[in-house]
Protein backbone atom coordinates (compact mmCIF):
# COMPACT_ATOMS: atom_id res chain seq x y z
CA UNK A 1 0.00 0.00 0.00
CA UNK A 2 1.42 3.39 -0.96
CA UNK A 3 1.95 5.84 1.87
CA UNK A 4 0.14 8.66 0.11
CA UNK A 5 -2.87 6.45 -0.48
CA UNK A 6 -2.99 5.41 3.18
CA UNK A 7 -2.57 9.00 4.35
CA UNK A 8 -5.45 10.05 2.10
CA UNK A 9 -7.64 7.23 3.44
CA UNK A 10 -6.86 8.21 7.05
CA UNK A 11 -7.57 11.88 6.29
CA UNK A 12 -10.84 10.91 4.66
CA UNK A 13 -11.80 8.73 7.64
CA UNK A 14 -10.89 11.61 9.92
CA UNK A 15 -13.33 13.87 8.20
CA UNK A 16 -16.12 11.34 7.74
CA UNK A 17 -15.87 9.15 10.81
CA UNK A 18 -14.40 11.20 13.65
CA UNK A 19 -17.73 11.91 15.35
CA UNK A 20 -18.86 8.31 14.95
CA UNK A 21 -15.66 6.89 16.41
CA UNK A 22 -15.48 9.39 19.25
CA UNK A 23 -19.14 9.00 20.22
CA UNK A 24 -18.79 5.22 20.31
CA UNK A 25 -15.63 5.53 22.43
CA UNK A 26 -17.25 7.95 24.86
CA UNK A 27 -19.74 5.19 25.61
CA UNK A 28 -16.82 3.17 26.97
CA UNK A 29 -14.90 5.90 28.78
CA UNK A 30 -17.76 8.18 29.80
CA UNK A 31 -15.11 10.86 29.76
CA UNK A 32 -14.52 13.18 26.81
CA UNK A 33 -10.76 13.73 27.27
CA UNK A 34 -9.86 10.06 27.63
CA UNK A 35 -12.07 9.21 24.65
CA UNK A 36 -10.42 11.91 22.52
CA UNK A 37 -6.98 10.63 23.42
CA UNK A 38 -7.92 7.06 22.47
CA UNK A 39 -9.46 8.15 19.17
CA UNK A 40 -6.38 10.21 18.30
CA UNK A 41 -4.24 7.13 18.97
CA UNK A 42 -6.49 4.98 16.80
CA UNK A 43 -6.02 7.39 13.88
CA UNK A 44 -2.26 7.44 14.45
CA UNK A 45 -2.17 3.64 14.45
CA UNK A 46 -4.26 3.49 11.28
CA UNK A 47 -1.39 5.18 9.40
CA UNK A 48 0.95 2.25 10.01
CA UNK A 49 -1.58 -0.58 10.31
CA UNK A 50 -3.36 0.27 7.06
CA UNK A 51 -0.01 0.50 5.27
CA UNK A 52 0.75 -3.08 6.37
CA UNK A 53 -2.66 -4.71 6.26
CA UNK A 54 -4.47 -2.62 3.68
CA UNK A 55 -7.32 -0.18 4.14
CA UNK A 56 -10.23 -1.87 5.94
CA UNK A 57 -13.61 -2.14 4.26
CA UNK A 58 -15.22 -0.18 7.07
CA UNK A 59 -12.61 2.31 8.29
CA UNK A 60 -15.00 3.70 10.91
CA UNK A 61 -15.57 0.25 12.38
CA UNK A 62 -11.83 -0.47 12.45
CA UNK A 63 -11.06 2.84 14.15
CA UNK A 64 -13.88 2.38 16.65
CA UNK A 65 -12.69 -1.07 17.66
CA UNK A 66 -9.10 0.12 18.10
CA UNK A 67 -10.12 3.24 20.03
CA UNK A 68 -12.46 1.29 22.32
CA UNK A 69 -9.83 -1.42 22.99
CA UNK A 70 -7.34 1.29 23.83
CA UNK A 71 -9.87 2.90 26.19
CA UNK A 72 -10.51 -0.40 27.93
CA UNK A 73 -6.76 -1.04 28.33
CA UNK A 74 -6.17 2.43 29.65
CA UNK A 75 -8.97 2.29 32.18
CA UNK A 76 -8.14 -1.25 33.29
CA UNK A 77 -4.48 -0.39 33.81
CA UNK A 78 -5.23 2.78 35.67
CA UNK A 79 -7.90 1.97 38.20
CA UNK A 80 -7.14 5.18 40.06
CA UNK A 81 -7.83 7.18 36.91
CA UNK A 82 -11.16 5.40 36.59
CA UNK A 83 -12.18 6.28 40.09
CA UNK A 84 -11.12 9.90 39.80
CA UNK A 85 -12.93 10.64 36.55
CA UNK A 86 -16.08 12.66 36.90
CA UNK A 87 -18.20 10.61 34.54
CA UNK A 88 -20.66 11.86 31.99
CA UNK A 89 -24.23 11.45 33.11
CA UNK A 90 -26.14 9.25 30.75
CA UNK A 91 -29.87 9.00 30.51
CA UNK A 92 -30.92 6.44 33.09
CA UNK A 93 -34.25 5.94 31.37
CA UNK A 94 -32.61 4.78 28.16
CA UNK A 95 -29.71 2.44 28.89
CA UNK A 96 -27.30 1.70 26.11
CA UNK A 97 -26.28 -1.82 25.13
CA UNK A 98 -23.32 -1.83 27.53
CA UNK A 99 -25.29 -0.72 30.54
CA UNK A 100 -27.34 -3.90 30.61
CA UNK A 101 -24.18 -5.89 31.08
CA UNK A 102 -22.67 -3.70 33.75
CA UNK A 103 -25.41 -3.09 36.24
CA UNK A 104 -27.49 -6.21 36.70
CA UNK A 105 -28.70 -4.90 40.05
CA UNK A 106 -29.65 -1.54 38.61
CA UNK A 107 -28.08 1.75 39.62
CA UNK A 108 -28.01 2.39 43.32
CA UNK A 109 -29.63 5.70 44.16
CA UNK A 110 -27.06 8.31 45.03
CA UNK A 111 -24.17 6.17 43.87
CA UNK A 112 -21.56 7.38 41.42
CA UNK A 113 -22.40 6.39 37.89
CA UNK A 114 -20.81 3.04 37.19
CA UNK A 115 -18.16 2.36 34.63
CA UNK A 116 -19.33 0.08 31.88
CA UNK A 117 -17.91 -3.44 31.84
CA UNK A 118 -14.31 -3.49 30.73
CA UNK A 119 -14.15 -7.11 29.66
CA UNK A 120 -16.03 -6.72 26.42
CA UNK A 121 -13.24 -6.30 23.94
CA UNK A 122 -15.62 -6.08 21.03
CA UNK A 123 -18.56 -4.07 22.10
CA UNK A 124 -21.41 -3.80 19.64
CA UNK A 125 -20.65 -0.87 17.41
CA UNK A 126 -23.57 -0.58 15.06
CA UNK A 127 -26.53 -0.66 17.42
CA UNK A 128 -27.26 2.76 18.77
CA UNK A 129 -24.24 4.21 17.02
CA UNK A 130 -26.28 6.88 15.28
CA UNK A 131 -27.76 7.81 18.63
CA UNK A 132 -24.29 8.18 20.08
CA UNK A 133 -23.42 10.88 17.58
CA UNK A 134 -26.66 12.63 18.46
CA UNK A 135 -25.84 12.40 22.16
CA UNK A 136 -22.50 14.00 21.44
CA UNK A 137 -23.88 16.88 19.39
CA UNK A 138 -26.76 17.62 21.78
CA UNK A 139 -24.24 17.72 24.63
CA UNK A 140 -21.85 20.02 22.74
CA UNK A 141 -24.72 22.37 21.86
CA UNK A 142 -26.42 22.37 25.27
CA UNK A 143 -28.02 25.76 26.01
CA UNK A 144 -26.33 25.84 29.44
CA UNK A 145 -22.96 26.24 27.65
CA UNK A 146 -21.81 29.63 26.39
CA UNK A 147 -22.58 30.06 22.66
CA UNK A 148 -18.90 30.36 21.69
CA UNK A 149 -18.13 27.23 23.74
CA UNK A 150 -20.83 25.31 21.87
CA UNK A 151 -19.22 26.19 18.57
CA UNK A 152 -15.75 25.32 19.84
CA UNK A 153 -16.83 21.98 21.32
CA UNK A 154 -18.68 21.06 18.15
CA UNK A 155 -15.61 21.71 16.00
CA UNK A 156 -13.37 19.88 18.43
CA UNK A 157 -15.52 16.84 19.24
CA UNK A 158 -17.75 16.39 16.19
CA UNK A 159 -15.31 17.52 13.50
CA UNK A 160 -12.08 16.45 15.22
CA UNK A 161 -10.32 19.79 14.80
CA UNK A 162 -7.35 20.41 17.07
CA UNK A 163 -7.56 23.21 19.59
CA UNK A 164 -5.08 25.19 17.47
CA UNK A 165 -7.32 24.80 14.41
CA UNK A 166 -10.42 25.86 16.35
CA UNK A 167 -8.50 28.86 17.70
CA UNK A 168 -7.45 29.87 14.17
CA UNK A 169 -11.01 29.50 12.90
CA UNK A 170 -12.23 32.05 15.42
CA UNK A 171 -9.17 34.28 15.41
CA UNK A 172 -8.38 33.85 19.10
CA UNK A 173 -5.14 32.66 20.68
CA UNK A 174 -4.65 28.96 21.29
CA UNK A 175 -4.45 29.31 25.11
CA UNK A 176 -7.70 31.29 25.09
CA UNK A 177 -9.44 28.60 23.04
CA UNK A 178 -7.94 25.80 25.17
CA UNK A 179 -9.27 27.49 28.31
CA UNK A 180 -12.69 27.92 26.72
CA UNK A 181 -12.88 24.24 25.78
CA UNK A 182 -11.58 23.05 29.16
CA UNK A 183 -14.06 25.21 31.01
CA UNK A 184 -16.97 23.89 28.93
CA UNK A 185 -15.94 20.27 29.45
CA UNK A 186 -15.66 20.88 33.20
CA UNK A 187 -19.12 22.34 33.27
CA UNK A 188 -20.55 19.33 31.42
CA UNK A 189 -19.43 16.97 34.17
CA UNK A 190 -19.62 19.27 37.21
CA UNK A 191 -23.12 20.54 36.46
CA UNK A 192 -24.13 17.10 35.11
CA UNK A 193 -25.23 18.16 31.65
CA UNK A 194 -26.70 14.83 30.54
CA UNK A 195 -25.03 12.95 27.69
CA UNK A 196 -28.22 12.03 25.90
CA UNK A 197 -30.72 12.78 23.20
CA UNK A 198 -33.28 15.11 24.80
CA UNK A 199 -36.83 13.85 25.34
CA UNK A 200 -39.41 14.71 22.63
CA UNK A 201 -40.88 17.64 24.59
CA UNK A 202 -37.51 19.40 24.60
CA UNK A 203 -36.39 18.24 21.17
CA UNK A 204 -37.56 21.18 18.98
CA UNK A 205 -35.74 23.76 21.13
CA UNK A 206 -32.65 21.61 21.41
CA UNK A 207 -32.52 20.86 17.69
CA UNK A 208 -32.78 24.59 17.12
CA UNK A 209 -29.78 25.15 19.41
CA UNK A 210 -27.77 22.62 17.37
CA UNK A 211 -28.83 24.17 14.06
CA UNK A 212 -27.88 27.62 15.37
CA UNK A 213 -24.32 26.38 15.96
CA UNK A 214 -24.05 24.84 12.51
CA UNK A 215 -25.55 27.93 10.87
CA UNK A 216 -23.15 30.19 12.74
CA UNK A 217 -20.23 28.06 11.55
CA UNK A 218 -21.48 28.37 8.01
CA UNK A 219 -22.06 32.13 8.09
CA UNK A 220 -18.67 32.69 9.73
CA UNK A 221 -17.09 30.71 6.91
CA UNK A 222 -19.22 32.18 4.15
CA UNK A 223 -18.29 35.78 4.93
CA UNK A 224 -15.29 35.87 7.21
CA UNK A 225 -15.73 38.75 9.68
CA UNK A 226 -12.14 39.88 9.15
CA UNK A 227 -9.15 39.00 7.05
CA UNK A 228 -8.11 38.88 3.44
CA UNK A 229 -10.34 36.05 2.18
CA UNK A 230 -14.05 36.48 1.76
CA UNK A 231 -14.74 32.79 2.36
CA UNK A 232 -13.23 30.48 4.97
CA UNK A 233 -13.56 27.30 2.95
CA UNK A 234 -12.67 25.02 5.89
CA UNK A 235 -15.54 26.30 8.04
CA UNK A 236 -18.02 26.08 5.18
CA UNK A 237 -17.03 22.45 4.57
CA UNK A 238 -17.37 21.59 8.26
CA UNK A 239 -20.80 23.20 8.45
CA UNK A 240 -21.89 21.25 5.38
CA UNK A 241 -20.55 17.98 6.85
CA UNK A 242 -22.40 18.63 10.11
CA UNK A 243 -25.64 19.50 8.33
CA UNK A 244 -25.38 16.28 6.31
CA UNK A 245 -24.73 14.29 9.47
CA UNK A 246 -27.78 15.81 11.15
CA UNK A 247 -29.89 15.10 8.09
CA UNK A 248 -28.81 11.46 8.30
CA UNK A 249 -29.53 11.26 12.02
CA UNK A 250 -32.78 13.28 12.06
CA UNK A 251 -34.25 12.54 8.62
CA UNK A 252 -37.79 13.64 9.53
CA UNK A 253 -36.93 17.08 10.90
CA UNK A 254 -37.99 19.82 8.46
CA UNK A 255 -35.69 22.39 10.06
CA UNK A 256 -32.67 20.12 9.57
CA UNK A 257 -33.65 19.66 5.92
CA UNK A 258 -34.06 23.45 5.71
CA UNK A 259 -30.61 24.22 7.08
CA UNK A 260 -28.90 21.68 4.82
CA UNK A 261 -30.76 23.20 1.86
CA UNK A 262 -29.81 26.73 2.92
CA UNK A 263 -26.13 25.80 3.14
CA UNK A 264 -26.18 23.96 -0.20
CA UNK A 265 -28.01 26.73 -2.03
CA UNK A 266 -25.91 29.55 -0.60
CA UNK A 267 -22.61 27.77 -1.04
CA UNK A 268 -23.56 26.70 -4.58
CA UNK A 269 -23.05 30.32 -5.58
CA UNK A 270 -19.62 30.59 -3.92
CA UNK A 271 -17.66 30.24 -7.17
CA UNK A 272 -19.46 33.24 -8.65
CA UNK A 273 -19.17 35.57 -5.68
CA UNK A 274 -15.66 36.86 -6.23
CA UNK A 275 -14.38 38.08 -9.58
CA UNK A 276 -11.01 37.07 -11.08
CA UNK A 277 -9.49 40.20 -9.53
CA UNK A 278 -10.73 39.21 -6.08
CA UNK A 279 -13.52 41.77 -6.20
CA UNK A 280 -16.86 40.95 -4.52
CA UNK A 281 -19.54 40.45 -7.17
CA UNK A 282 -23.17 41.26 -6.54
CA UNK A 283 -25.79 38.64 -7.25
CA UNK A 284 -26.75 40.79 -10.23
CA UNK A 285 -23.22 40.64 -11.70
CA UNK A 286 -22.49 36.98 -11.10
CA UNK A 287 -21.96 34.49 -13.91
CA UNK A 288 -24.63 31.94 -13.07
CA UNK A 289 -22.93 29.30 -15.20
CA UNK A 290 -20.31 29.12 -12.46
CA UNK A 291 -22.88 28.09 -9.87
CA UNK A 292 -22.85 24.50 -8.67
CA UNK A 293 -25.89 23.05 -10.41
CA UNK A 294 -25.85 19.71 -8.54
CA UNK A 295 -25.85 21.47 -5.16
CA UNK A 296 -28.69 23.74 -6.30
CA UNK A 297 -30.80 20.78 -7.45
CA UNK A 298 -30.20 18.98 -4.15
CA UNK A 299 -31.05 22.12 -2.19
CA UNK A 300 -34.25 22.82 -4.12
CA UNK A 301 -35.44 19.23 -3.60
CA UNK A 302 -34.83 19.63 0.15
CA UNK A 303 -36.70 22.95 0.20
CA UNK A 304 -39.72 21.33 -1.44
CA UNK A 305 -39.63 18.52 1.08
CA UNK A 306 -39.09 20.82 4.07
CA UNK A 307 -41.95 23.15 3.16
CA UNK A 308 -44.28 20.21 2.56
CA UNK A 309 -43.51 18.53 5.86
CA UNK A 310 -43.97 20.77 8.85
CA UNK A 311 -43.16 19.17 12.12
CA UNK A 312 -45.41 19.36 15.17
CA UNK A 313 -45.02 22.37 17.38
CA UNK A 314 -43.99 24.63 14.55
CA UNK A 315 -46.23 27.58 15.32
CA UNK A 316 -47.42 30.20 15.12
CA UNK A 317 -50.03 29.31 12.53
CA UNK A 318 -47.86 26.33 11.57
CA UNK A 319 -45.50 28.43 9.51
CA UNK A 320 -42.38 26.68 8.31
CA UNK A 321 -39.32 27.30 10.48
CA UNK A 322 -36.73 29.95 9.77
CA UNK A 323 -34.23 27.67 8.01
CA UNK A 324 -36.76 26.21 5.53
CA UNK A 325 -37.90 29.78 4.78
CA UNK A 326 -34.35 31.12 4.37
CA UNK A 327 -33.62 28.14 2.14
CA UNK A 328 -36.75 28.87 0.10
CA UNK A 329 -35.51 32.42 -0.47
CA UNK A 330 -32.09 31.10 -1.50
CA UNK A 331 -33.86 28.64 -3.82
CA UNK A 332 -35.67 31.47 -5.64
CA UNK A 333 -32.31 33.14 -6.36
CA UNK A 334 -30.46 29.94 -7.22
CA UNK A 335 -33.28 28.66 -9.41
CA UNK A 336 -33.60 31.90 -11.37
CA UNK A 337 -31.89 31.79 -14.79
CA UNK A 338 -30.81 35.44 -14.53
CA UNK A 339 -30.91 38.44 -12.22
CA UNK A 340 -33.57 40.07 -14.38
CA UNK A 341 -35.79 36.99 -14.08
CA UNK A 342 -35.69 36.99 -10.26
CA UNK A 343 -39.18 36.67 -8.81
CA UNK A 344 -38.90 39.54 -6.33
CA UNK A 345 -42.56 39.40 -5.32
CA UNK A 346 -42.06 35.79 -4.24
CA UNK A 347 -38.97 36.85 -2.29
CA UNK A 348 -40.79 39.73 -0.58
CA UNK A 349 -43.56 37.29 0.36
CA UNK A 350 -41.10 34.77 1.78
CA UNK A 351 -39.34 37.48 3.79
CA UNK A 352 -42.76 38.47 5.13
CA UNK A 353 -43.33 34.89 6.33
CA UNK A 354 -39.83 34.80 7.78
CA UNK A 355 -40.41 38.08 9.64
CA UNK A 356 -43.59 36.57 11.14
CA UNK A 357 -41.78 33.39 12.15
CA UNK A 358 -38.51 34.97 13.18
CA UNK A 359 -38.93 38.68 13.85
CA UNK A 360 -35.50 40.29 13.52
CA UNK A 361 -34.26 43.65 12.28
CA UNK A 362 -31.92 41.89 9.84
CA UNK A 363 -34.85 40.02 8.28
CA UNK A 364 -36.74 43.32 8.04
CA UNK A 365 -33.69 44.86 6.34
CA UNK A 366 -33.53 42.07 3.76
CA UNK A 367 -37.24 42.38 3.12
CA UNK A 368 -36.85 46.14 2.59
CA UNK A 369 -34.10 45.53 0.02
CA UNK A 370 -36.34 43.00 -1.77
CA UNK A 371 -39.17 45.56 -1.78
CA UNK A 372 -36.79 47.91 -3.59
CA UNK A 373 -36.16 45.34 -6.31
CA UNK A 374 -39.85 44.44 -6.60
CA UNK A 375 -41.30 47.96 -6.53
CA UNK A 376 -38.41 50.30 -7.39
CA UNK A 377 -35.66 52.15 -5.46
CA UNK A 378 -38.01 54.76 -3.99
CA UNK A 379 -40.14 52.06 -2.35
CA UNK A 380 -36.98 50.29 -1.16
CA UNK A 381 -35.54 53.47 0.33
CA UNK A 382 -38.80 54.17 2.14
CA UNK A 383 -38.82 50.64 3.55
CA UNK A 384 -35.17 51.03 4.68
CA UNK A 385 -35.86 54.40 6.29
CA UNK A 386 -38.54 52.75 8.42
CA UNK A 387 -35.70 50.76 9.97
CA UNK A 388 -33.34 53.69 10.58
CA UNK A 389 -34.24 53.93 14.27
CA UNK A 390 -33.77 50.17 14.89
CA UNK A 391 -31.06 50.02 17.59
CA UNK A 392 -29.96 46.51 16.59
CA UNK A 393 -29.09 47.75 13.11
CA UNK A 394 -26.86 50.55 14.38
CA UNK A 395 -23.39 49.38 13.43
CA UNK A 396 -24.70 46.93 10.84
CA UNK A 397 -22.96 47.87 7.61
CA UNK A 398 -25.51 46.39 5.22
CA UNK A 399 -28.10 49.04 6.13
CA UNK A 400 -26.08 52.08 4.94
CA UNK A 401 -24.75 50.03 1.99
CA UNK A 402 -28.29 49.22 0.84
CA UNK A 403 -29.44 52.82 1.36
CA UNK A 404 -26.46 54.03 -0.64
CA UNK A 405 -27.41 51.80 -3.58
CA UNK A 406 -31.00 52.99 -3.67
CA UNK A 407 -29.88 56.65 -3.32
CA UNK A 408 -27.44 56.18 -6.20
CA UNK A 409 -30.20 54.71 -8.38
CA UNK A 410 -32.45 57.64 -7.47
CA UNK A 411 -29.77 60.09 -8.64
CA UNK A 412 -28.89 61.46 -5.18
CA UNK A 413 -25.07 61.01 -5.23
CA UNK A 414 -24.35 63.31 -2.26
CA UNK A 415 -26.46 61.26 0.13
CA UNK A 416 -25.23 58.03 -1.48
CA UNK A 417 -21.64 59.09 -0.77
CA UNK A 418 -22.34 59.64 2.92
CA UNK A 419 -24.06 56.27 3.18
CA UNK A 420 -21.21 54.40 1.42
CA UNK A 421 -18.70 56.09 3.71
CA UNK A 422 -20.73 55.04 6.74
CA UNK A 423 -20.85 51.43 5.47
CA UNK A 424 -17.07 51.50 4.97
CA UNK A 425 -16.52 52.31 8.63
CA UNK A 426 -18.53 49.23 9.61
CA UNK A 427 -16.72 46.32 7.93
CA UNK A 428 -13.23 44.94 8.37
CA UNK A 429 -13.48 42.39 5.58
CA UNK A 430 -11.09 43.65 2.91
CA UNK A 431 -13.12 42.24 -0.02
CA UNK A 432 -16.23 44.02 1.24
CA UNK A 433 -14.22 47.20 1.81
CA UNK A 434 -12.87 47.11 -1.75
CA UNK A 435 -16.40 46.72 -3.09
CA UNK A 436 -17.67 49.75 -1.18
CA UNK A 437 -14.62 51.83 -2.15
CA UNK A 438 -15.24 51.00 -5.83
CA UNK A 439 -18.86 52.08 -5.54
CA UNK A 440 -17.71 55.34 -3.97
CA UNK A 441 -15.30 56.04 -6.85
CA UNK A 442 -18.04 55.27 -9.39
CA UNK A 443 -20.13 58.09 -7.90
CA UNK A 444 -17.52 60.54 -9.20
CA UNK A 445 -17.75 59.26 -12.74
CA UNK A 446 -20.46 60.97 -14.73
CA UNK B 1 -28.74 12.05 41.70
CA UNK B 2 -27.14 15.36 42.54
CA UNK B 3 -28.08 18.48 44.42
CA UNK B 4 -28.42 21.97 43.00
CA UNK B 5 -28.92 25.30 44.69
CA UNK B 6 -31.44 27.49 42.90
CA UNK B 7 -30.70 31.11 43.83
CA UNK B 8 -33.52 33.57 43.34
CA UNK B 9 -32.42 37.03 42.22
CA UNK B 10 -35.07 39.72 42.03
CA UNK B 11 -35.39 43.48 41.95
CA UNK B 12 -36.87 44.27 45.35
CA UNK B 13 -38.37 47.47 43.94
CA UNK B 14 -40.90 45.25 42.15
CA UNK B 15 -42.34 44.05 45.46
CA UNK B 16 -42.29 47.57 46.91
CA UNK B 17 -44.21 48.91 43.92
CA UNK B 18 -46.57 45.91 43.84
CA UNK B 19 -47.46 46.31 47.51
CA UNK B 20 -49.17 43.65 49.59
CA UNK B 21 -50.85 42.15 46.51
CA UNK B 22 -47.47 41.30 44.95
CA UNK B 23 -46.22 39.75 48.18
CA UNK B 24 -49.40 37.70 48.66
CA UNK B 25 -49.23 36.48 45.10
CA UNK B 26 -45.58 35.45 45.51
CA UNK B 27 -46.47 33.57 48.68
CA UNK B 28 -49.23 31.66 46.88
CA UNK B 29 -46.94 30.87 43.96
CA UNK B 30 -44.13 29.64 46.19
CA UNK B 31 -46.58 27.46 48.13
CA UNK B 32 -47.84 25.97 44.86
CA UNK B 33 -44.25 25.44 43.67
CA UNK B 34 -43.42 23.67 46.94
CA UNK B 35 -46.44 21.38 46.68
CA UNK B 36 -45.71 20.47 43.10
CA UNK B 37 -41.98 19.90 43.56
CA UNK B 38 -42.03 18.58 47.12
CA UNK B 39 -40.24 15.30 46.35
CA UNK B 40 -37.29 17.16 44.81
CA UNK B 41 -36.94 19.84 47.49
CA UNK B 42 -34.24 19.44 50.12
CA UNK B 43 -34.51 22.90 51.60
CA UNK B 44 -35.16 26.54 50.89
CA UNK B 45 -35.64 29.90 52.49
CA UNK B 46 -36.60 33.46 51.73
CA UNK B 47 -34.13 36.12 52.84
CA UNK B 48 -34.82 39.45 54.51
CA UNK B 49 -34.45 42.41 52.11
CA UNK B 50 -30.95 43.26 50.93
CA UNK B 51 -31.03 46.37 53.16
CA UNK B 52 -30.45 44.05 56.11
CA UNK B 53 -27.25 42.57 54.64
CA UNK B 54 -23.85 42.93 56.31
CA UNK B 55 -20.61 42.05 54.52
CA UNK B 56 -17.55 40.83 56.33
CA UNK B 57 -14.15 40.73 54.60
CA UNK B 58 -10.76 39.95 55.99
CA UNK B 59 -8.34 42.83 55.57
CA UNK B 60 -4.63 42.85 54.87
CA UNK B 61 -3.78 43.61 58.52
CA UNK B 62 -5.16 40.29 59.72
CA UNK B 63 -8.42 41.80 60.93
CA UNK B 64 -11.85 42.19 59.40
CA UNK B 65 -13.79 44.94 57.73
CA UNK B 66 -17.49 44.86 58.47
CA UNK B 67 -19.67 46.92 56.13
CA UNK B 68 -23.33 47.57 55.64
CA UNK B 69 -24.75 46.08 52.42
CA UNK B 70 -24.47 43.01 50.20
CA UNK B 71 -21.19 41.62 48.84
CA UNK B 72 -21.97 42.91 45.36
CA UNK B 73 -24.39 45.73 44.61
CA UNK B 74 -26.64 44.63 41.76
CA UNK B 75 -30.08 45.64 40.57
CA UNK B 76 -31.33 42.12 41.26
CA UNK B 77 -30.39 40.89 44.72
CA UNK B 78 -30.35 37.40 46.16
CA UNK B 79 -33.72 37.09 47.86
CA UNK B 80 -34.05 33.38 48.54
CA UNK B 81 -33.06 29.90 47.48
CA UNK B 82 -34.16 26.32 47.08
CA UNK B 83 -31.96 23.27 47.48
CA UNK B 84 -33.20 20.60 45.06
CA UNK B 85 -32.22 17.09 44.10
CA UNK B 86 -32.19 16.19 40.42
CA UNK B 87 -30.73 13.51 38.17
CA UNK B 88 -29.01 16.01 35.90
CA UNK B 89 -28.85 19.65 34.88
CA UNK B 90 -31.83 19.35 32.53
CA UNK B 91 -34.03 18.20 35.41
CA UNK B 92 -32.71 20.99 37.64
CA UNK B 93 -33.39 23.56 34.91
CA UNK B 94 -36.94 22.21 34.50
CA UNK B 95 -37.51 22.78 38.24
CA UNK B 96 -35.83 26.19 38.07
CA UNK B 97 -38.25 27.28 35.34
CA UNK B 98 -41.11 26.75 37.81
CA UNK B 99 -39.60 28.83 40.61
CA UNK B 100 -41.62 32.06 40.89
CA UNK B 101 -39.39 35.06 40.23
CA UNK B 102 -41.61 37.74 38.66
CA UNK B 103 -39.09 40.56 39.19
CA UNK B 104 -35.92 38.76 38.14
CA UNK B 105 -34.75 35.21 37.58
CA UNK B 106 -32.89 32.33 39.11
CA UNK B 107 -29.39 30.88 38.94
CA UNK B 108 -28.78 27.13 39.09
CA UNK B 109 -25.57 25.97 40.79
CA UNK B 110 -24.51 22.38 41.25
CA UNK B 111 -23.51 21.50 44.80
CA UNK B 112 -19.90 20.31 45.04
CA UNK B 113 -19.48 16.85 46.50
CA UNK B 114 -16.31 15.67 48.24
CA UNK B 115 -15.39 12.02 48.35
Amino acid sequence: MRTAEVAAAVADAHRREWAFVLAATVRVTRDLDVAEECVQEAYARALTAWADEGIPARPGGWLTTVARRRAIDLLRRDAALRRSLPLLIEDEAAPGPEDEVTSPSGPRPGSRPRMPALDLADLPVVEGAADDRLRLIFTCCHPALAPEARVALTLRLLCGLTTAEVARAFLVSEPTMAARITRAKKKITAARIPYRVPPPTELPDRVDAVLTVVHLLFTTGHTAPAGADLVRRDLVERALDLARMLRLLLPDDPDVAGLLALILLTDARAAGRVGPDGRLLLLAEQDRAQWDRAAIDEGIALVREGLRRRGPGHGPGRLPGRYPLMAAIAAVHSGSPSWADTDWREIVGLYGLLAARWPSPVVALNRAVAVGFANGPAAGLAALDDLAAEPQLAGYGYLPAARADFLRQLGRPGEARLAYEEALTLTDNSVERDFLATRLRQLDQP
Amino acid sequence: MAQYLILIYEDEAGYVAGGQAATDRAMREHTAFGEKNGPSLRGGNALQPVGTATSVRSDSAGGFTVTDGPFAETKEALGGYYLVEAANLDEAIAIAKEVPAPFGGVEVRPIMTFE
